[in-house]
């Protein structure tokens, strides 16, 4: 089963990544962007056939790993 | 005094803190980052560098690593642990010391010498340090400090900030900020002050041939401290 995980980092963490990308897109003319937020973005494979429990241990790799609750923020979507 | 440097694939200042160590009289053990157990030790050392090449986040890898539980474990009953640059990075993943290193304000990597006033003396690290203002050296892409505003209120409560960012006189401004840290913020203990998180490198001034010998200064303090 694939399950996606989304990080984005919260709102009031500063990401100069995404102040950057943004100041660009402002140049090339795409003048209406009202800001710009870069996360992550993951796809895992896991053997886990049962939907819930993916989701879970999934939920657990988040907690400990992937992000950093600190400054970051998680989402799981689910899998189809 | 035994020392341990922790090395981690990707770890590159690890022999310049080897070296400094030894220089100040620590009998210093590299140990390897998949090792299980650390060798007795008065201070263990979180080298800096780019562990498993900073990936996902900086220290994040690392911080997983086996030799780390160890490092987890003396630190918590009471075992001196200094991170310096990517080792401050392990050591925030590993919640050790409170809040995160992002990207430098400007997503420029920095490499110069900064000044850093001390902030606290009441530890082992900084005790009987005669000045009040350090030079020391910075190189790092990942140093602008960040924590929530009640873990701000704890660091400042518990006077957990180790150094901040300053000019030669010791004034903490925006403007010899070099990262955008929060508070000018370089170097943070944890509650015990035994565990000790800075992005600048004391290694790199140990000798009049580098550029500068305030680390020296914070070498000779440091072992005295801990005889």
């Amino acid at each position: 089963m694939k399950i996606s995980v989304i990080i984005t980092l919260k709102k009031d963490v500063l990401d100069p990544q995404g102040k950057v990308i943004h100041q660009t897109l402002d140049g090339m003319g795409f003048e209406d962007v009202n800001e710009v937020r870069q996360g992550k973005y993951f796809e895992i494979d896991t053997k886990e056939t049962d939907n819930d429990k993916a989701k879970a241990k999934v939920e657990e790799m988040c907690k400990k790993l992937l992000a950093n609750l600190v400054i970051e923020n998680y989402k799981i979507i689910d899998p189809k | 005094m035994k020392s341990s440097v922790i090395t981690f694939p990707g770890s590159n200042c690890d022999r310049d803190m080897d070296v400094a160590l030894k220089k100040f009289g620590f009998k210093n053990k590299m140990v390897w980052h998949a090792d299980a157990e650390l060798p007795k030790s008065d201070l263990v050392v979180l080298p800096g560098g780019f562990s498993y090449g900073d990936y996902l986040r900086c220290g994040s890898m690392a911080s997983k690593s086996k030799i780390m539980q160890s490092v987890i474990n003396f630190a918590n009953s009471g075992g001196m642990v200094m991170g310096i640059c990517n080792g401050f990075q392990i050591l925030v993943e590993t919640g050790l010391v409170p809040g995160v290193l992002l990207r430098n304000k400007y997503l420029e990597f920095i490499c110069k010498n900064v000044f850093v006033k001390i902030n606290d003396k009441k530890n082992k690290y900084f005790k009987n340090v005669d000045n009040e203002v350090l030079e020391f050296h910075i190189a790092h892409n990942e140093g602008n400090y960040f924590c929530t505003n009640d873990q701000l209120k704890e660091i400042e409560d518990n006077n957990q900030i180790a150094i901040n960012y300053c000019d030669e006189n010791g004034k903490i401004e925006d403007q010899f900020n070099p990262n955008g840290s929060l508070k000018n913020i370089a170097g943070i203990f944890n509650k015990k002050k035994n565990v000790l998180g800075m992005m600048p490198h004391p290694e790199r001034m140990i000798d009049t041939s580098l550029s500068g010998e305030d680390g020296s200064l914070f070498f000779k303090n440091l072992i005295n401290n801990l005889k």
